[in-house]
């Protein structure tokens, strides 16, 4: 099975995975000469502010993603970047501390999704996800308009069915749904074995500051909080042209844990005074995959993105760009049946799936840290301490700002956070503060 | 810097890698205009005027050698930096993600084929 002239593939989902996927498709069989074929199915409408033209996230395209983006010709403007990011500060109960990164250079962007919270007017900015398809556009994709309802077989052929479209039958079809949708059941359906990740809800708000306000309180940097809070497994503030996000991942986040969240002291003290009150303009809780995917892809068939296989907690765009750059590259050179995807998407996918299973630890830890006082006394003295040091060697810093950010991979973090040197100087910090009066105890 | 911009800027006649110091990271002109030039004793020659959308210093990625010319900002420019170490270890996983150096770089190999022909000529 192969993708030939006058081949067709269907992309059901035009967010970051379905629009990477399209774009790589089109610009490889460029490259080898064949002519195919791609049809994007997406029913939002990436101009319309609020949660109907928007794909739920943080909003941070990582450093390691905006660099390979560049390498391969797609550079993201300034109309889309809301705002580029340094650096970032990390906050806790037992002090702040401001991080650089070695280079002084401005590599994380900072995006909305779609076209901004609910209400937001004329806005300078265009949607992250609207761009991309836009440029799958320009590669020649075409975008039908319409939510996929019904998936089916023709001769041993992927059939689509959207709303108000006719069905077609394709000789290839990529699914891009992403966690949050209900044609996940579709693809269950289609009988090779694929079954959705495990998921769990998040919460993400989006706060009115103006960008006058936002300069002065947020600055150009990510604001992470290690607090003992339960069930958080992370949480940060992302600062946007006019708003700030808040970004809440653990497990089951409710109501009244982001209340106690956006009520404690350190958390209300990065905001200005005279917002006593946080009214969000705009808030979702996503889903956001805990577990690796069963199965997939078969033969015609493949998963991609989040309802494929993504990266624990960070980067899920960055595993987009991955997976979709795989799936491209196994159709293209390989095939498009079960074991051509198997040999060799499914390899690129166990890299990450592997790399997980370290994210598992490095969370772990960072549970740790949250958990005990004077570890994070510890933590942030040996930041602390490090910001007067030349970039390479500060190696805490470095290994909470790729932890935060989705930087490197997490093997790559694990090993530096297990050298030697690294854990005789966090060993000291440690000890030091165990003998600091009032830095011991659970919280 | 205007709020949105992704990575540094260098100001006009500011230079961006200097020929004969060790690099290990290759450059994407985001905005602006640099030029090519092969430092020597006796005279400098500019070698390419690049812009938005190019990339220079991709020879630090493949080999070990220092860098072998001058880049200096024509106006005002911005660039990107790709490390080294991140490229190799994408490229590794993806060998798709060198096409485009590659053709940028065979792009270059064409135009040298032209100039050494003309050389030639004379
Ligand atoms: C709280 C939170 C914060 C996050 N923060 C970040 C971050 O800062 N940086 C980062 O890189 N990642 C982040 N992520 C992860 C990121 O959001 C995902 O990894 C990314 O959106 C996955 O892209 P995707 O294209 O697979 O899916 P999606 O972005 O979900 O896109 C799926 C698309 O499919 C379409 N679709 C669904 N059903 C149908 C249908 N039946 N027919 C047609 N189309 C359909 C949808 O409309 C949608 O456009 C975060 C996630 C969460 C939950």
């Amino acid at each position: 099975m192969q993708l030939e002239d006058g081949s067709r593939v269907a992309v059901v989902g035009g967010g970051p995975a379905g629009s990477f996927t399209s774009y790589f498709l089109l610009d490889l069989a460029e490259r080898v000469g064949t002519s195919i074929s791609v049809d994007i199915y997406e029913p939002r409408d990436y101009t319309v502010p609020g949660p109907v033209g928007c794909n739920m996230c943080g909003g941070i395209i990582s450093e390691s993603l905006v660099q390979m983006l560049a390498t391969e010709g797609i550079n993201l403007p300034s109309t889309v970047i809301q705002r580029s990011i340094d650096s970032y500060v990390l906050h806790s109960d037992v002090g702040t501390v401001n991080i650089d990164t070695p280079l002084h250079e401005m590599r994380i962007g900072a995006v909305h999704r779609g076209a901004g919270p609910k209400g937001s007017k004329g806005a300078k900015w265009g949607s992250f996800d609207g761009h991309l398809l836009e440029l799958a556009h320009g590669k020649g994709a075409n975008i039908l308009r319409g939510k996929v309802e019904e998936l089916t077989w023709d001769n041993g052929r992927p059939r689509v069915q959207a709303k108000g479209l006719p069905a077609q039958t394709y000789d290839l079809l990529v699914g891009a749904v992403g966690i949050n949708s209900t044609a996940l059941k579709l693809f269950e359906g289609l009988g090779f074995q694929y079954k959705a990740p495990e998921a769990t809800r998040t919460f993400i708000a989006e706060f009115y500051l103006g960008a006058e306000a936002i300069k002065k309180y947020f600055g150009s940097s990510m604001h992470v909080f290690l607090m003992d809070m339960p069930r958080v497994e992370f949480a940060a503030i992302i600062p946007k042209g006019e708003y700030v996000t808040l970004c809440l991942l653990g497990h089951e986040i409710d109501k009244e844990l982001v209340d106690s969240f956006l009520n404690n002291p350190v958390v209300k003290s990065c905001f200005p005074p005279e917002m006593a009150i946080l009214t969000p303009a705009c808030q979702c809780g996503p889903k956001i995959a805990v577990k690796a995917v069963c199965q997939p892809f078969g033969d015609r068939v493949v998963l991609i993105g989040d309802c494929g296989v993504t990266r624990l907690y960070k980067d899920g765009i960055g595993a987009s760009y991955r997976t979709a750059k795989a799936v491209a590259v196994t159709a293209i050179f390989d095939g498009i049946s079960n074991k051509d995807f198997q040999r060799h998407y499914w390899t690129a996918c166990q890299v990450i799936n592997k790399d997980n299973q370290f994210g598992l630890v490095v969370f772990f830890i960072v549970s740790i840290i949250r958990k005990l006082r004077f570890v994070r006394r510890a933590v942030l003295r040996m930041t602390g301490k490090e910001q007067v040091m030349e970039g390479k060697k500060r190696a805490m810093s470095m290994v909470l700002w790729d932890t935060f950010t989705g930087s490197a991979p997490y093997r790559n973090i694990f090993w530096r956070a297990s050298q030697f040197n690294f854990l005789s100087r966090l060993i000291t910090e440690v000890t030091r503060a165990l003998v600091v009066p009032g830095s011991k105890g659970l919280n | 810097m205007y709020i949105g911009e992704l990575g540094k800027i260098y100001k006009e006649g500011e230079n961006i890698v200097r020929q004969g110091e060790a690099g290990d990271c290759m450059y994407v002109i985001q905005a602006g205009k640099v030029e090519v030039v092969l430092e020597r004793p006796d005279s400098n020659v500019r070698l390419a005027v690049l812009e938005s959308g190019d990339i220079f210093g991709e020879m630090s990625l493949f080999s070990r050698t220092v860098r072998s010319a001058t880049v200096r900002a024509l106006t005002e420019t911005r660039v990107l930096t790709v490390d080294k170490k991140g490229f190799l270890r994408r490229v590794h996983e993806d060998p798709s993600l060198s096409f485009r150096i590659l053709q940028k770089m065979s792009e270059r190999i064409r135009k040298l084929n032209d100039d050494v022909a003309a050389l030639k000529g004379h």
